[in-house]
Formats: C-alpha cells, sequence, structure tokens
C-alpha cells in the first residue's frame, strides 16, 4: 500500500513539475506577479510529493517487502540496516529517484530562500529548474520505475554486492549526486538571463553559492569514491582514468572553472558570456555523466545497442537541455554586454588563465572518454584510452596552473603587479627549490619528473599561506594587529586559502604515492619475516571467523620498527553469503609519514600465503586536501555577502570588501 | 566511481575481478631492474578482458598470460619497445592504453591542443579590450521596482 502511495506522488510530482514548467513562465513573460508567485508553491510541493516517493521505496527496504522487485533484486533480509537503506541508491531505478529528490530539494531551497530575487528571474529560474524534472521524472515513470510489484514475491532477495557494503560508499552516491544536480541551478540561472535578456554582477552573487555548494558535495563525493577505492580494491590505488571516474571528475573541473568566472562577473562584469557559457556546460557534462553511467555505452556500444530504451531517453534528455542551452546562448548571447577591461597582468587576467587551463583540461578528459566510442561507432576500429594517455595530456595542463596559483590572490584587481607578487612568494619559492634539492638527493627512484611535483605542491601551499600572511601583515604589524586582522579577514578569502591550501597537499600526495610507491610482492609462511620502508613484518598465522553476513579468514602480521612495536594488522579475505563473493580487506597502518598496506593472497601448495604489502608514501593527503578544499567552500559559504541578497550590515564592511 | 562501474557491471551482469593489482610472487624477476621494466611495460597494456585495466592491475587469466609473455620476452634481451611491438602485433592497437598517433586518433590527440589555443584566442581577446560602449551606457539601467528597493536597501544599510 506505502509503496503505491509513493508512485502515486511521483506522478503527481511530474505533474505539478508540469506546472511549474508552464504557468510561472508565463507569468514572468507576462508580467503577473501571481502567476509568477505560484513557482514557490509549486516548487515546495514537487519537493514534498518526490520527498514521499523517496521515503516510500526507502520503508520498502527497511522492511524488506520484497514483493517490490526492486527491493527483491537489489536486498536481503540479513544486511545491516545501514545497507537496506544505502540499497536504495545502489540500484539504477532508486538511485534516478535519489537524483530527482535531490534535484526537488534544490529547487525547493531557491524557493524557501530566494525571497531577495528578482520576482520574474525566481519564476523563470524554478520554470526551468521544473523543465529538468518533468524530464526526468518521466523517465523513472516510463522506462525505471522502482514501484513495481511482484505477483509472487521471493523469500528473500537477491542482496547487494558485497563490495559495496560500505560507510564511505553508502554515502558516496548521494553526495556525488547532490554534486551534479547542484549544477542545475547554475545552469537554470543562465536559461533564466538569457530568457531575461540581462545579466549583472547581482545574478553572478545569486548563482555562486549554489554553485559553491554543488561543487563542495562534489568535491566531497569524488574523494569519498576514491577513499573507498584506495582501501577496498586491494592495492591501494585510488584514481583510475576510468570512464565513469571521469564522467564525475568533468563537470567538477567545468565547475571549479565556474566558479572562477563568477568572481570575475560578480567583482567586475567581466566575463559575463563565458560564465554563463560554462554555466550551461558544466550541467550538460553532468546530463552527460548521467548518460554515460545509465546507459550502459561504456561498457560496450554494443551493450547500448541490445538495450536502447533507458539509453535513448537519456541521450534525448541531455541533447535537449545541452543543445536548447546552447541554441538560446548563440540567440541571446549579442544581447548581453561585457563589462570592464583589463590588463593581462590582473587578478582578472589569472582567472582566464585558471578558465583556460581548467577548460582545456576538461576538454582534454571528455575527447579521452569519448573518443573510443565515437570512434568504434563511426568506424568499428576498438582503441583503448587508458591512464597513461590522460598522465601525459591532462597533466602538462596542471603545472602551469598550479604554479601560477599563488599569484593570483597577490594580484589586484584590474592592474595587478607582478614584482611585489613575486617579492611575497619568495620565502615559497625557497622552500620549493629546497624540496626540488632534497628528493633529488633523497628519491634515487621513481619518476624524474616527481621531484618538481613535490616542489609544485609545497610551493602551492606555502604560497597560499604567504598570502595570508601578507593579507594580515604577519610580521610587519603587532601580534595583536595581525590577530585582529585574521579575526576580520573575509570569510570568502579565509576559504580561498583553505582551498587553495588543500589543492597543494593534495598535489604532494598525489605525487608522492605515485612516485615513492614501496611494494614487497612475496609468498610468506606461518613464522616468517619480511621487511618493507623501515617496518618488519612478522607473520603468525591464518585466523577464521564469521560476521554478520560473512565468513573470513585473517592473517595476522605483528610489526615493528627499529624492534620497537608499531601495530598488528590483519588484512583478510571474505566470502559473503548473498550475493556469494569473495572481497578482500585490506590491513592498513597509518601513520604521518604515509600508510603500511597489507593484502592477504591466496594459500599456495607450500603452506605459505602470497602476501602484498605497500608503502604508500603521503598518501592521505590526498584526501585531507579534498576535505579542506570542500571546509573552503563551507567556509566562504557561510560569508554573509555571498547569501543569496543578504545585504551589509555596515556601510565600513562593504568598504573593506570593495577594496579586497 | 568504481562504484557506478560495478553497479553497471552487476546490472549488465557482467562478471568483474576487482582484486587489483595482480602480480603474483611466482611471476617477479629476480633482477630488479628487468622487473621494473616489466612494470613499466604492464602498465601501458591493456587486459584485453577486462574494462580499462592495465595487464599490471588485472587478475584475470590472460593479464597473467601477458605478464609472463612480457618477462619471457624480456629475459630474452627484447628492448622495452621490441616487447610492446610484438603483442601490438599479436593482438592490435588496442592493447594499448596509449592510442599511437595515426589518422584515425589525430583527433584525440589535437583536441588538448585545439583547445588550448582556441579558449586563449577567445578568453584573451576579452583582455586589455576596452568596452564596446562608454562607461555611462554599460550601467543597466533599473526599474522602478529595482530603484525603491535599491533606496530602501541604502536605508537599510545606514
Amino acid at each position: 500500500m506505502i509503496i503505491e502511495l509513493g508512485h502515486f506522488a511521483l506522478i503527481l510530482a511530474l505533474a505539478v513539475a508540469v506546472f511549474q514548467m508552464l504557468v510561472p513562465a508565463y507569468g514572468a513573460s507576462i508580467a503577473n506577479r501571481r502567476l509568477m508567485a505560484t513557482a514557490t508553491t509549486a516548487a515546495l510541493a514537487q519537493f514534498g510529493l518526490i520527498a514521499i516517493a523517496f521515503l516510500s521505496l526507502v520503508h520498502a527496504y527497511v522492511v524488506s517487502d520484497f514483493s517490490v522487485l526492486n527491493v527483491a533484486q537489489n536486498s536481503h533480509s540479513t544486511k545491516p540496516l545501514i545497507y537496506k537503506i544505502s540499497g536504495v541508491w545502489g540500484n539504477h531505478e532508486g538511485s534516478m529517484l535519489l537524483w530527482v529528490l535531490i534535484l526537488a530539494l534544490f529547487g525547493a531551497a531557491v524557493a524557501a530562500f530566494g525571497a531577495n530575487l528578482p520576482p520574474s528571474l525566481k519564476a523563470r529560474v524554478l520554470a526551468v529548474q521544473a523543465s529538468i524534472a518533468v524530464a526526468f521524472c518521466s523517465f523513472i515513470i516510463l522506462t525505471s520505475n522502482p514501484f513495481l510489484r511482484l505477483a509472487n514475491p521471493p523469500s528473500d532477495g537477491r542482496g547487494l554486492n558485497p563490495i559495496l557494503q560500505d560507510p564511505a560508499l553508502a554515502f558516496h552516491p548521494p553526495f556525488l549526486y547532490a554534486g551534479y544536480v547542484g549544477f542545475s541551478m547554475a545552469f537554470s540561472f543562465a536559461i533564466a538571463a538569457l530568457i531575461e535578456g540581462r545579466t549583472n554582477a547581482a545574478w553572478a552573487r545569486w548563482v555562486r553559492p549554489w554553485t559553491l555548494a554543488a561543487w563542495m558535495c562534489l568535491t566531497i563525493g569524488i574523494a569519498m569514491g576514491s577513499w573507498w577505492a584506495y582501501y577496498e580494491l586491494g592495492w591501494g590505488g585510488w584514481w583510475f582514468w576510468d570512464p565513469v571516474e571521469n564522467a564525475s571528475f568533468m563537470p567538477w573541473l567545468a565547475g571549479t572553472a565556474l566558479l572562477h568566472s563568477a568572481l570575475v562577473m560578480e567583482k567586475r562584469e567581466s566575463l559575463k558570456l563565458w560564465t554563463i557559457l560554462l554555466a550551461i556546460l558544466t550541467f550538460s557534462l553532468s546530463l552527460m555523466g548521467t548518460f554515460l553511467v545509465r546507459s550502459g555505452v561504456l561498457s560496450s556500444v554494443h551493450a547500448f545497442a541490445v538495450d536502447p530504451e533507458r539509453g535513448i531517453f537519456v541521450l534525448s534528455i541531455m541533447v535537449m537541455f545541452t543543445g536548447g542551452g546552447l541554441a538560446l546562448f548563440a540567440l541571446r548571447a549579442a544581447d548581453l554586454r561585457q563589462g570592464g577591461a583589463f590588463a593581462p597582468i590582473s587578478r582578472e587576467g589569472g582567472l582566464v588563465l585558471n578558465n583556460i587551463l581548467l577548460s582545456t583540461a576538461c576538454a582534454t578528459v571528455l575527447i579521452g572518454t569519448l573518443y573510443p566510442l565515437a570512434l568504434e561507432a563511426v568506424t568499428g576500429e576498438k582503441i583503448s584510452v587508458g591512464a597513461p594517455f590522460f598522465n601525459l595530456t591532462f597533466l602538462p595542463l596542471m603545472a602551469p596552473l598550479l604554479i601560477a596559483l599563488p599569484f593570483g590572490p597577490l594580484l589586484a584587481w584590474k592592474r595587478g603587479d607582478i614584482a611585489t607578487a613575486a617579492q611575497l612568494l619568495k620565502v615559497a619559492g625557497v622552500l620549493a627549490a629546497a624540496t626540488l634539492v632534497v628528493a633529488f638527493a633523497y628519491g634515487q627512484k621513481g619518476i624524474w619528473l616527481a621531484p618538481f611535483g613535490l616542489a609544485i605542491g609545497v610551493w602551492v601551499m606555502a604560497g597560499t599561506i604567504s598570502e595570508l600572511a601578507a593579507r594580515i601583515k604577519l610580521g610587519r604589524a603587532s601580534r595583536e594587529e595581525s590577530l585582529r586582522r585574521l579575526v576580520n579577514l573575509p570569510r570568502s578569502a579565509l576559504g580561498t586559502t583553505l582551498a587553495h591550501f588543500g589543492v597543494g597537499l593534495m598535489t604532494v600526495g598525489v605525487v608522492a604515492t605515485s612516485a615513492y610507491l614501496n611494494e614487497n610482492i612475496l609468498v610468506l609462511k606461518p613464522g616468517e619475516k619480511t621487511e618493507i620502508a623501515g617496518y618488519t613484518l612478522a607473520f603468525k598465522g591464518i585466523s577464521r571467523a564469521k560476521g554478520p553476513n560473512y565468513v573470513e579468514q585473517s592473517g595476522e602480521f605483528i610489526v615493528t620498527r627499529d624492534g620497537a612495536a608499531v601495530t598488528t594488522l590483519f588484512p583478510s579475505k571474505r566470502l559473503y553469503d548473498s550475493p556469494p563473493q569473495p572481497t578482500t580487506e585490506a590491513g592498513i597502518h597509518a601513520s604521518w609519514r604515509g600508510d603500511l598496506y597489507t593484502v592477504l593472497g591466496d594459500p599456495q601448495p607450500d603452506g605459505g600465503f602470497s602476501v602484498r604489502l605497500y608503502f604508500h608514501p603521503f598518501v592521505r593527503f590526498i584526501w585531507l586536501g579534498a576535505v579542506l578544499m570542500f571546509l573552503g567552500g563551507a567556509v566562504s559559504l557561510s560569508d554573509r555577502r555571498l547569501r543569496v541578497g543578504a545585504p551589509s550590515r555596515a556601510s565600513g564592511k562593504a568598504a573593506t570588501a570593495a577594496a579586497e | 566511481m568504481r562504484f557506478v562501474t560495478l553497479l553497471l557491471a552487476s546490472i549488465l551482469g557482467l562478471g568483474f575481478a576487482f582484486d587489483a593489482r595482480a602480480v603474483e610472487p611466482g611471476e617477479i624477476l629476480p633482477d630488479a631492474a628487468l622487473e621494473t621494466r616489466a612494470r613499466t611495460i604492464s602498465a601501458e597494456l591493456r587486459c584485453l578482458v577486462c574494462q580499462n585495466q592495465s595487464i599490471d592491475d588485472s587478475n584475470a587469466p590472460l593479464a597473467k598470460d601477458l605478464r609472463v609473455l612480457v618477462r619471457e620476452r624480456l629475459k630474452a634481451g627484447e628492448s622495452d619497445r621490441a616487447v610492446i611491438d610484438y603483442i601490438v602485433a599479436r593482438y592490435g592497437d588496442f592493447v594499448l592504453l596509449k592510442p599511437p598517433l595515426n589518422s584515425h586518433t589525430l583527433l584525440l590527440w589535437l583536441t588538448p591542443l585545439l583547445c588550448l589555443v582556441g579558449l586563449s584566442y577567445v578568453l584573451v581577446r576579452s583582455i586589455g579590450k576596452p568596452a564596446t560602449r562608454g562607461a555611462g551606457a554599460q550601467a543597466e539601467k533599473l526599474t522602478k521596482a529595482e530603484e525603491e528597493k535599491l533606496r530602501s536597501l541604502l536605508k537599510l544599510d545606514r
């Protein structure tokens, strides 16, 4: 009964979305305030209805109602509760329902908190947002309905892939989707602005918090997926340039570019056209990510051709919104006036460089991901584009971006002074050079470019700190004065510092773990010892245990360093009941200099076990960096000036804001 | 992410071996320099029955065969280039994770460069160019309602 209620609520939500798409937009075109105002109610109602639909499916999972096809196919009665709930979005139908739920949530947030938006802009934004909801609700109802019943329910469900039964992975999709879908706000604002035929700094200020929120979610979502891959897949790989990873990385790159170009638009009214175009493209890339993952086209062109119904549907949605958005852009772009001019060496100039490099990087990932599919579809010829291609094309674009990064915030708007900036970055330069020398002297092995990578990471971190120090006059004013300046720093500036520092930290982590990975793969018998990266590991033996829905076999390794006990690690192999599938659980010991990573392999005929030991130097900096980027976004989001339409309280504050 | 690949795999009923980084103790060459070369080569070669995994990462039987083959050729004294050429001759360009530059992949390799040049041209044009209209004409004209709002906001600030 509850599931039918959910089904009905989803259909109602579609009806409401159709209304919300048409009536407020018509109201805006004839300047009728009452019709425009219906958008707010409709957006809230649409969210409420989709929430009912979603919760009814969650309920079916929690009570293990196997008369629902979707639950029977993806859940199991013995699964822990958290994985019953995460199982809702661990499958195609449920994840699409989560997608529209988040879409409606963003719409409802604009409806509830967008009181300061001009009524016509708000009505149009919500109408565009509703048109996306119409497309995806139809998609769910027509091709991917999670509410279907079974005539003969099975006694138990088929279960969730055990490798997915993991806390990081339980919350990875909601964040990822919040990121994807959050960029729909930027899209809706861009389309609404094109329809209105005008944009200004205020527009950029309205768009930025939504884009920032989406970007934060996507950042943490991607990081969670990568963290999961690191400890779950069995050797510490954290990024594979897999097409599905790329599908989430492209909107992230474009979204990062958008955040920076919107800044130029907000502060200087320049780059208007480019910012609007980026807003359209970022969401288009999110749609493309959904298409790539949901259509099956990635595994092979043939899988797509065999069951094209869903794929064609999502493809049509993608073409409609991307094509429609770009066509509107082409028609109306000429009406938008460009803002102020600026010298090449200026804050704007730096942000333009950021946009050129990030967008090119995004295009590179795009072509690398799609080219094999396109080539096979056109010529039938099969080629592979993998990590070596991306490392060769993507990394050279990142290097200049990171080298230029510390300069950006030090340059003034309109016309900056590179000599002054370089003066302030002297210490950072010295630290980077020292890193280079030490890395060359210390590391005989690894890739010869790696020391440069490490130096760039240190350069970004130190440069970011230098910029902060210059802002608060550290060392040049009294300690009290510096502290007062630090406290009074605009939150958005503090957010920038945090996020940029995170970028540097991540760079160090990526380079160090890629270039200086230690490994030791061997056969060990119980009682034997081995060494890696200064640690001594004594293999004690194997024990068997039973978990809630698996049996496991784990090895015991006593780890010592210079004779002192460090820890005991228990890498294990698990066999899950339903579906029956083996997984590998690594034993990991984390320290500030890196992770000791142990994996238990198969038993050997001579009574030993194959064992894989790795040492990943500084690997946690990768995710720590991502967390700092997320926090930077959060701090920036809490800035008064960014909050939707919040007026400045004191004119003095407004003046400092304008001056920076 | 891999997660979605897995979902996709389970939806499509494909079996994937995700127990990655597959080099087994018995395969490793005693000569460390040779083994390093073997690993570098392996990272460039695709496991033909997997999705987007190198033979170094995959524990599929075919990947193991290729790893052993690479090491045998290296032990026989062949250069890295010769080993790769030998495997490409047997399995085609599909086995290379970094496709070779030829008429069919020209667009793939050129796109990053074209994009860099094109975007630089478009975006750099906006630098240094004075606005097409005077500064006065640039400011958007406010509607009556907006003017009112501006007044009330200014009042609020005071």
